[in-house]
């Protein structure tokens, strides 16, 4: 290997070894010092953030308090505002978004990690990792021109009509539908982030060693037992991190969902009902925002935003590790 | 050693373009600009024939949005701004230097609808509008509508509301005008804003958006700029005026709506004309600024700026009609060019 | 095993198989579908006065959008340049050198700061480097760009280096590399392919950014000197485009769509060319 015989000529000369383990050691030292401070660079812009949006927010924490996050009200006229509704929007958007786009995702990435020939896979690759690259505004444009109506003449009444009538979960599929609302919204955020999904997912399910799938074959196991019971366990961290970045972009999308979602601030059970988020209400009104308070309401939102992220990785990750069931790569 | 240079060079590419333009410009008096999208389509014109005329002036305006002009213009950060709502009196008094307000242009909303009978054009009373963004009035067919329109079969449907969901000056002129004529509204929804608490309805982005949402949507109802409707040839519908008569928007009721009352325009010229007195007034109606400090330090700047206002208010008037935006009415311009010499 | 068993796992495995090929099928279609939509609707409006001319006001033909190809060149050009390197070398600094508490809080803010929607950070960007000096910049772009940039890298390149197998390393090392160098000539090299599908994956979602550029690079109709000054970008027009009344201005915004594609795909292919050259070696 030629990294190996490039190591090998480079050997410090011998001055003496204590002087040699000195400078090797110092040479690590820097490193981890570099990429330390890198690091340190994340947190820094991070808290500062943190703190302007914390700042510019104040005067509508303090006239709201803990109420912001229950009240339902979003009125710029009478200056009263309330999360409440933008909350919900968010939460389900994102939730509708991720249960369509991990296991779409995750089977893309499978099939074409695992059974695609590699150029196919490679040139598959390629043009999906462009799909991120497309502009939210023309995935709202796309989404106005083909999913709004896709779901106001089709898919909705068939949602509704079918399991409109299962009990219990049947309440997530009742009318009116106008064809925008939170599972367009949903859908158009899975298409979004479902690129993120199979680049990272396939690249690391690449590089799961073959003695791995090679083991379990030999043992017996069908394609599919090797993969779902070997070949996915391994790689599990890589593609928990894929969920993660899909989960953050679906969060903060503004435009695309703007466009479809229906913008009425209101609660309401029906998927096919229209909605509103929080990055959606900031996108759409900060612009034009021009009371003091509006403005600090509407940075709160970015605010509270950020709590749920926090709460959400929080919450992910506990899930991560209660799941652990071994059988994944080492860390 | 070749490929770390060929990278070398495609990073150099941008760096080396920016010297090329670099060098080909200087003189040049660069003016940014930022406020409303209403009036976007004629500012960009005006923009590009001053400087066509004037090519060491290059006027840069984008169009954030009006409340994004003002923030802007009080926080320094452009030279003037636009807006299609006059400023408060609080905004004013907490900005830290004197803003002066110029009319433009004159711009209209009309209320647009898809009804799936293929009713011909309906008339709307200021009653019926107030009451379908109210949510009071629910059913097409409803008395209100059905007697300003005798002879049309409305429906018996739900009406489906759109707005905007965007804060936008569109709005700013919808709700001012339901706000003039309906109690109710002015006490449930408030004065006139960018952005409201919609007691109904759903939210389109942008004009496009609303009419995205009417067209596709049976049984709707939205509210879009008069220049939109007429370059996308979407049928809108007749409202009543002061006087009781329903008028169709045009470029004449619009002018007429501003001149109808030009005697009572302030000085400063922040005044409201929907619902404007007269017999021809479109009610829908109304200005759009252009927000200039009173006082200018760079001397080439102020220069620029008072001789682009002066050119706007006389060759730039010509161009409104063409895109759709009513002109001045020669009262208004008159005072306005008076008002030029504000500006230190 | 009992047969019925044996055609059971069979059977699954036949079902499951195809429909992973199903999924990526459907994922795939919508691909084409997308890119057959921008191609259909902006093709007919891409001319040779699209790359080389100013935008024109409406109304008048012939218009372009030469400054905002740059501009959005120039922009990702300062997002790489600012947010590459920290977002690598903090990979690094995670997968390589790490302590356990202090790496889990680097992690999770770097998650947090992916979260973080577009428009906040063009705000965080505003009073950081647009406020203090009282106007817009190409340079505040590149900062909002930048910052977008990292969290994708931060991930990617983690994932990827702890991908390489220890015995790697391990040989690296018996043969008296320090750490740094194992790293730098072994371990980085074998994880750059994942490396650089990340850092691009990055780049391309920063590239159709609009909200972040609002009130940071703000937007120009001429060209833009320096790095000081408001400046155009692709997605910037797109947005301005679209929501206008008018029929032409849509085209070309459908048209900046594509070139963008277009933007994103070259330098895809340009740095995986590169990347495979040196890997040749």
């Amino acid at each position: 290997m030629s990294a190996a015989a490039t190591i090998a000529h480079e050997v410090p000369p011998q001055t003496g070894p204590r002087a040699f383990l000195h400078r090797l050691r110092q040479g690590d030292q820097i490193a981890h010092l570099i990429t330390l401070t890198f690091a340190a660079v994340i947190l820094l812009l991070t808290s500062m953030l943190v703190y302007e949006l914390w700042i510019n927010s104040h005067l509508s924490r303090t006239q709201f308090g803990w109420a912001f996050f229950w009240t339902k009200v979003w009125d710029p006229n009478f200056d009263n505002f309330g999360a409440a509704p933008f909350i919900y929007g968010t939460l389900v958007t994102s939730a509708v978004a991720l249960v369509l786009a991990v296991p779409l995702g995750l089977a893309s990435a499978i099939f074409l990690s695992e059974l695609a020939p590699r150029k196919i896979s490679d040139i598959i690759s390629f043009l999906i990792d462009l799909l991120a690259a497309v502009p939210s505004v023309i995935y709202g444009l796309l989404g106005i021109f083909i999913v709004v109506p896709l779901m106001r003449t089709t898919l909705g009444p068939l949602l509704i009509n079918t399991l409109g009538n299962v009990p219990s979960l049947g309440v997530l599929f009742r009318g009116p539908n106008y064809g925008v609302g939170f599972l367009t919204a949903g859908i158009v955020l899975a298409i979004m982030v479902v690129p993120f999904i199979i680049s990272v997912s396939r690249e690391v399910l690449l590089t799961v060693p073959r003695e791995q799938r090679e083991a379990a074959l030999a043992l017996g196991a069908t394609r599919w037992e090797s993969t779902w019971q070997v070949v996915v366990p391994w790689a599990r961290a890589g593609i928990m991190g894929s969920v993660f970045l899909a989960l953050a972009r679906a969060l903060g999308e503004t435009m695309a969902v703007t466009m479809v979602i229906g913008n009425a601030a209101a609660i309401k059970a029906s998927l096919l009902s229209p909605g509103d988020t929080i990055a959606s209400t900031i996108a759409n009104q900060f612009t034009e925002a021009t009371g003091d308070l509006y403005l600090s309401s509407l940075i709160e939102l970015g605010l509270v935003l950020f709590l749920i992220t926090f709460i959400l990785n929080g919450l992910a990750r506990i899930l991560i590790v209660a799941t652990e069931r071994g059988g994944g790569r080492p860390a | 050693m070749k490929k770390t240079l060929l990278v070398v060079w495609l990073m150099m590419l941008p760096l080396a373009l920016t010297a090329v333009i670099a060098a080909a410009q200087g003189g040049t008096v660069l003016l940014n600009a930022a406020g409303a999208t209403f009036p976007y389509p004629i500012y960009s014109k005006w923009f590009d024939v001053y400087h066509t005329a004037h090519s060491n002036v290059q006027i840069n305006y984008q169009s954030i949005g009006s409340g994004g002009g003002i923030r802007q213009l009080q926080a320094g950060t452009v030279d003037f701004g636009a807006s299609d709502g006059p400023m408060t009196d609080d905004q004013l008094a907490q900005s830290k230097f004197k803003i002066l307000h110029f009319p433009t242009v004159l711009g209209a909303v009309v209320p647009t609808y898809n009804i799936a009978s293929g009713a011909a054009e309906l008339n709307f009373t200021q009653k019926a509008l107030a009451g379908i963004y109210l949510g009071t009035i629910t059913k097409w067919n409803d008395p209100e509508i059905a007697k300003a329109n005798p002879g049309a079969s409305l429906p018996n449907a739900d009406i489906v509301v759109v707005h905007r969901s965007d804060g936008s000056g569109t709005s700013y002129i919808w709700t001012d005008f339901l706000a003039k004529v309906s109690d109710d509204w002015k006490n449930k929804v408030g004065k006139a804003a960018t952005s409201v608490n919609w007691p109904v309805g759903l939210g389109g982005k942008g004009n496009e958006g609303v009419t995205g949402l009417v067209k596709q949507t049976p049984n709707s109802i939205g509210y879009i700029e008069l220049i939109y409707a007429v370059q996308n040839n979407i049928p809108y519908g007749k409202v009543q005026n002061a006087a009781g008569k329903f008028v169709k928007a045009d470029l004449a009721g619009v002018t007429a709506a501003a001149s109808a009352d030009a005697k009572n325009i302030p000085d400063d010229f922040r005044v409201s004309i929907t619902n404007a007195p007269g017999p021809n007034v479109y009610p829908i109606s109304s200005f759009t600024w252009l927000l200039i400090p009173a006082q200018i330090q760079d001397a080439a700047k102020r220069e620029a700026i008072k001789d682009f206002l002066k050119w706007m208010l006389s060759d730039g008037q010509k161009f409104n009609e063409g895109l759709s935006y009513a002109q001045l009415p020669k009262e208004v311009i008159a005072r306005e060019t008076k008002a030029i010499a504000l500006i230190q | 095993m009992s047969t019925v068993r044996i055609l059971w796992r069979k059977s699954l495995n036949f079902v499951m198989l195809t429909l992973t090929g199903v999924a990526a099928f459907a994922v795939v279609s919508v691909l084409f579908l997308i890119l057959g939509y921008l191609i259909w609707n902006g093709g007919t409006s891409l001319s040779w006065n699209f790359f080389t001319q100013l935008p024109k006001p409406v109304g008048e033909s012939g218009g372009g959008m030469a400054n905002a190809i740059v501009g959005s060149l120039k922009l990702l050009f300062l997002a790489a340049v600012m947010g590459l390197p920290i977002g690598l070398l903090t990979g690094v600094y995670l997968a390589e050198f790490g302590g356990k508490s202090f790496s889990f809080v680097v992690r999770y803010t770097t998650d947090l700061l992916n979260g973080v929607p577009s428009i906040v950070i063009g705000i965080f960007a505003y009073s950081l480097v647009v406020l203090p000096v009282k106007h817009f910049s190409a340079l505040a772009g590149g900062v909002a760009l930048g910052i977008m940039v990292i969290p994708i890298t931060v991930r990617s390149t983690e994932e990827f280096l702890r991908a390489v197998p220890g015995n790697m390393r391990e040989a690296a090392m018996a043969l008296g590399a320090s750490k740094w160098k194992t790293i730098v000539t072994v371990v980085l090299p074998a994880a750059s392919g994942g490396i650089l599908t990340g850092m691009l994956l990055a780049l391309a979602r920063v590239a159709g950014e609009t909200a972040p550029l609002l009130f940071t690079a703000f937007g120009n109709r001429f060209w833009s000197q320096g790095w000081g000054q408001p400046i155009a970008s692709l997605p910037v027009m797109i947005y301005t485009y679209a929501v206008a009344p008018y029929d032409d201005w849509h085209r070309q915004a459908w048209a900046a769509g594509l070139v963008l594609l277009g933007l994103v795909l070259v330098s895809n292919l340009g740095a995986r060319f590169i990347l495979a050259r040196s890997k040749a070696i």
